[in-house]
């Protein structure tokens, strides 16, 4: 079983960014951080015995949180949960919020993967997304890490910003290489309701979904483009990107995120955090004042039926590069894929968007850049 | 037996929007039938559709008692009639069923095109006319002037017209009172043969057909063998009686001057149509009354379910319709691109809204409706002449020696500043210029012979907006005229898309072509490849637009927290490829199969 903790603050919210987050004051995040504790110890209890594979705490920003606090969080997992021997702990953590007592604290509390959200090397490109940081605030940040025994560290990169062109963003991806990081995510900006973003540039943004040429958004082409550049020149240096958006060197992928992927269960404690556990898809309540109140009780609850699981297991599942297991599927469903998708799967393969290594299916390169248009064909019913 | 001189039948005839509906309200709340709490507004009015559209689309009746200043009790059949050039003939028979009419003319509006146009219907019905001058409470209003132009154009007098507001309730007493002094009372011979007009039948589930009808002659009571005469259907009356309001009231017989219902154990109102004359199969009388004509529908269009699993109940509603609407035709056919469907017939693209409306909102279909065309003559070389009502079925080429197309007679009332536009108009439509007549110094009718096919689209937007919704329009069916046309096809993936062919004149067809390449471009969305949209006529590819292949569509990120919110956009993807259709690989959204009706101005 995964764990995942959402600690919901940061310091500014950025332009693009649809998470469950916002600013606080110190006193709502202590109190914040006292009622999940709360929660954490009434779910440890109920999963007494099971083995925690993976951690990952996640925002919002992790990192805004005191030394103390992160100790205390830390500590709690550790004593409450059983975590399996070698179990991957991240933290996600923003430049600039970093210092060298919390990163000690980190390594001290487990913290064994840290991720840190730098998102461009360009300025420019910072300063339009709203970014709190500057780059010089990254390589710090970066620095301090490394000096306080992490060694397995992502950095979050995004790519087809406005006005970001191929080499600015290629200057991005080698200042980042050559720090020789063990883990790399490279995303498309998604424009996504509800941010600043989407009020700016949801008219550029259809205008290149109807094959027109955006005004400020890269178009299209340079668009792939960039994405085409990610994997060539990651894999240049050592990197394999086994997932659509994911990047790392050889042993060093998230384990964590792998699991999302692969039908593992997982138990989300704090704000909005989701859980998928024996089959049923639930979350916690959104509203920080419920939260505060010691409302624990599940959300949209769902529970998945097999027809649910079984497309789950290829819309998830075909996100990474080396797709899904024949075997996995029947073992998982006691049925071969191709008797349940017995249309689909040939249609797909016979369009060149699917790929039958024998063992596996998985997405070819095209089927990847429009992987929406063969995952709803797994859907049932 | 009921006294003929105290019976008054009327109806009332106004231009669109001046109050027709509301005075009739009134007319029934004054006179006692119901109290103002059982009043819904618009009683007439019973189908939702029509209060929404504000239009009276059946015929409707109702029979009133009033209390006269002279002391006496009258019976009042109020008649009402629909209000749209597609029911001109309905309209007509309505009227025959009448002895006079309340003409109604806006104080502030004075005369329009429909109400010349419904007054002479009236005229020519012999009806008794006379006028009310509406919405007196308008600050715009300009009774003495409006009474003028009555007096002028229409010839009829009016300078002691009743001056109402049939909104605030004023002045009705004065209406009530020129009913009974100014109409005449009915005539006719109770113990004649039975001679009655049918101008309305509805479907009743429990009743089977009800026939709304005016005697004329002799008497109609239960037990009597009726006959219609044009139809030949024979039926044993059940019951017979009279209109209350929103019901139906029986009564022992009904009379030379009445006017009511009578039912019989009738399945299809195709058996009673209007216009039609009742006798009784035992003792006929001599002649049918004057007038009688089978409606033939003048616009034609495909309508296929969406999902093609409901196409028995698709055919079930028409049926239903069909019950109640004996102008609505429908035949079975096959479309490569749409499945099974009906080829419809409408009077007009009103009554094909109408019935398009009522089979989505009463039975819950969802429908694909292909462009609405007008029937063709195909003059073929071998000397056949085929009504083509459906494009796919146009003969080859080599088998037509020429074809015709409908024209109409139009009317376009318009005033002055606008007369130039609205004759560029009708010149763009093809029409041909017969008349133009000042009815006064700043309003004029332009008479028009214009194709039918350009004016069931969009001709009466265009119209609206070139005249800032001055102008008004009206039209008959004048007869066929060789034409220029051709079939207008359009390939969408190299493959000819059989419900989206359409017939144009020729002279129009490259452009009507570039146009709907356009619009198709918009409304197919981009697929995994790409997909040429190419009009032609014969195998000449006249016009030619892309949609480009999807380059991408994917999702940057999808973690725990996602997984059900993406999954949600993964389903709507789904759903939005089940309201497509197939045609070949390609997925034609159901708009798209409209699209022809989009063309032209207002939609652009």
């Amino acid at each position: 079983m995964e764990l995942y903790i959402h600690i919901p603050f940061c310091i500014r919210k950025c332009v693009y960014c649809d998470f469950l987050s916002a600013p606080a004051d110190m006193e709502t995040i202590a109190h914040y951080m006292e009622c999940m504790e709360k929660q954490l110890v009434r779910e440890a209890a109920s999963f007494q015995g099971k083995i925690i594979d993976t951690v990952f705490i996640g925002g919002g920003t992790p990192s805004i949180l005191k030394p103390e606090q992160l100790s205390r969080l830390l500590a709690a997992v550790q004593e409450r949960f059983t975590l399996a021997a070698g179990a991957e702990i991240t933290l996600e953590a923003n430049p600039g919020t970093l210092t060298r007592t919390k990163a000690e604290a980190l390594k001290a509390g487990g913290v064994n993967r840290v991720s840190l959200g730098l998102q461009s090397a360009n300025e420019r490109e910072l300063r339009l997304l709203g970014r709190v940081h500057t780059y010089r605030d990254f390589l710090r940040s970066y620095e301090l890490l490394r000096e306080a025994g992490i060694v397995n560290i992502n950095v979050d990169l995004m790519s087809a910003l406005p006005g970001q062109t191929a080499s600015s963003y290629e200057k991005t991806l080698l200042r980042v290489l050559a720090l020789h990081p063990a883990h790399i995510s490279a995303y498309s900006l998604m424009i996504e309701e509800g941010t600043p973003f989407f009020e700016q540039y949801r008219e550029d943004e259809k205008l290149r979904e109807d094959g027109g040429t955006p005004r400020w958004l890269p178009g299209e082409e340079s668009e792939r483009a960039m994405y085409e550049l990610t994997g060539v020149l990651l894999a240049e240096h050592g990197y394999e990107r086994y997932e659509i958006s994911n990047y790392a060197k050889k042993g060093f992928a998230c384990r964590h995120n792998i699991g999302y992927w692969t039908g593992e269960a997982y138990l989300g404690l704090g704000l909005g955090a989701s859980s998928y556990i024996e089959g049923i898809r639930f979350c916690n309540t959104s509203e920080l004042d419920e939260y505060l109140s010691g409302d624990f009780a599940p959300r949209d609850v769902q529970k998945l039926s097999k027809n649910d699981r079984m497309a789950e297991f290829f819309y998830l599942g075909l996100r990474m590069s080396a797709g899904v297991s024949k075997a996995d599927f029947i073992a998982q469903f006691g049925l071969r894929a191709e008797q349940v998708y017995m249309q689909e799967i040939p249609e797909l393969i016979g369009s060149g968007l699917l790929e039958d290594t024998g063992a596996r299916y998985r997405l070819t390169d095209y089927g990847r850049d429009v992987s929406n248009q063969v995952l709803w064909r797994f859907l049932l019913g | 037996m009921t006294d003929q001189s105290k019976i008054r039948n009327f109806c009332i005839v106004a231009h669109i929007d001046h109050g027709k509906s509301t005075l009739a309200d009134r007319i029934i709340e004054k006179t006692g039938l119901l109290t103002s709490r059982e009043m819904q507004s618009q009683v007439l009015d019973n189908m939702d559709l029509e209060r929404e559209r504000g239009i009276t689309i059946k015929s409707q009746a109702v029979r009133i008692i009033y209390q006269a200043a002279d002391g006496e009790e009258y019976i009042f059949n109020l008649i009402d009639t629909p209000g749209h050039v597609d029911f001109t003939y309905e309209v007509s028979r309505s009227l025959a069923a009448c002895d006079g009419a309340i003409l109604v003319v806006d104080a502030a509006q004075g005369i329009e095109a429909q109400t010349l146009a419904n007054v002479y219907l009236a005229l020519d019905h012999d009806l008794e006319v006379f006028p009310v001058i509406n919405k007196i409470d308008l600050p715009s209003a300009r009774p003495d002037e409006v009474a003028e132009e009555i007096e002028n154009v229409i010839g009829i007098e009016a300078m002691d017209a009743p001056r109402i507001s049939a909104k605030t309730g004023l002045n009705i007493d004065e209406v009530l009172e020129a009913v009974v002094e100014k109409l005449p009372a009915p005539g006719g011979d109770a113990d004649a043969p039975l001679q009655a007009l049918i101008f309305d039948s509805v479907y009743d589930p429990y009743k089977g057909v009800i026939v709304f009808c005016r005697i004329k002659e002799g008497t109609i009571k239960p037990g009597m063998t009726m006959l219609m005469m044009a139809t030949g259907a024979k039926a044993e009356v059940v019951e017979v009686g009279y209109f209350g309001a929103g019901q139906f009231i029986p009564c022992e017989e009904l009379s030379a001057g009445m006017v009511g219902y009578v039912t019989a154990s009738l399945k299809n109102v195709k058996d009673t149509r209007v216009g039609d004359t009742v006798t009784d199969a035992n003792r006929p009388c001599e002649k049918p009354l004057p007038g009688y004509k089978k409606v033939n529908p003048m616009v034609y269009c495909g309508l296929y379910p969406a999902d093609s699993a409901k196409y028995p109940d698709l055919r079930d509603a028409l049926e239903k319709l069909q019950l109640n609407d004996a102008s609505l035709q429908f035949e079975a056919e096959t479309s490569v691109a749409l499945g099974f469907g009906f080829r419809c017939g409408f009077l007009g693209l009103l009554h094909l809204e109408i019935i398009q409306e009522r089979l989505e909102r009463e039975y819950n279909l969802d429908l694909v409706t292909t462009a609405p065309g007008v029937i063709y003559k195909v003059h073929k070389t071998d000397g056949e002449v085929v009504d083509l009502t459906n494009p796919s079925n146009l003969p080859d080429p080599s088998e037509i020696d020429y074809m015709e197309e409908p024209v109409v007679n139009a009317e376009i009332m318009v005033t002055s500043e606008f007369i130039g536009s609205i004759m560029d108009l009708c010149q763009e439509r093809r029409g041909v210029y017969i008349s133009m007549e000042y009815i006064e110094e700043t309003r004029a009718v332009l008479k028009y012979e214009l194709p039918l096919n350009e004016i069931i689209y969009d001709f009466f937007d265009a119209l609206k907006s070139r005249s800032r919704g001055y102008a008004s329009f009206d039209y008959e069916l004048k007869g066929y005229v060789k034409s220029e046309l051709v079939k207008l096809d359009i390939l969408i993936n190299r493959e000819q898309v059989d419900a989206l062919s359409f017939i144009v004149f020729a002279g129009t067809a490259y452009e009507r072509g570039r146009r709907m390449c356009e619009r198709l471009k918009e409304e197919i969305p981009r697929h995994l490849f790409e997909i040429p949209i190419q009009a032609a006529v014969g195998s000449k590819i006249i016009a030619r637009e892309t949609v480009k292949a999807v380059r991408k569509d994917v999702l940057a990120k999808c973690y725990g927290g996602d997984i059900t919110r993406k999954k949600k956009l993964l389903e709507k993807q789904k759903e939005g490829k089940k309201r497509m259709r197939q045609v070949g690989s390609v997925d034609i959204p159901q708009e798209a199969f409209m699209s022809v009706l989009k063309l032209d101005e207002g939609n652009r």
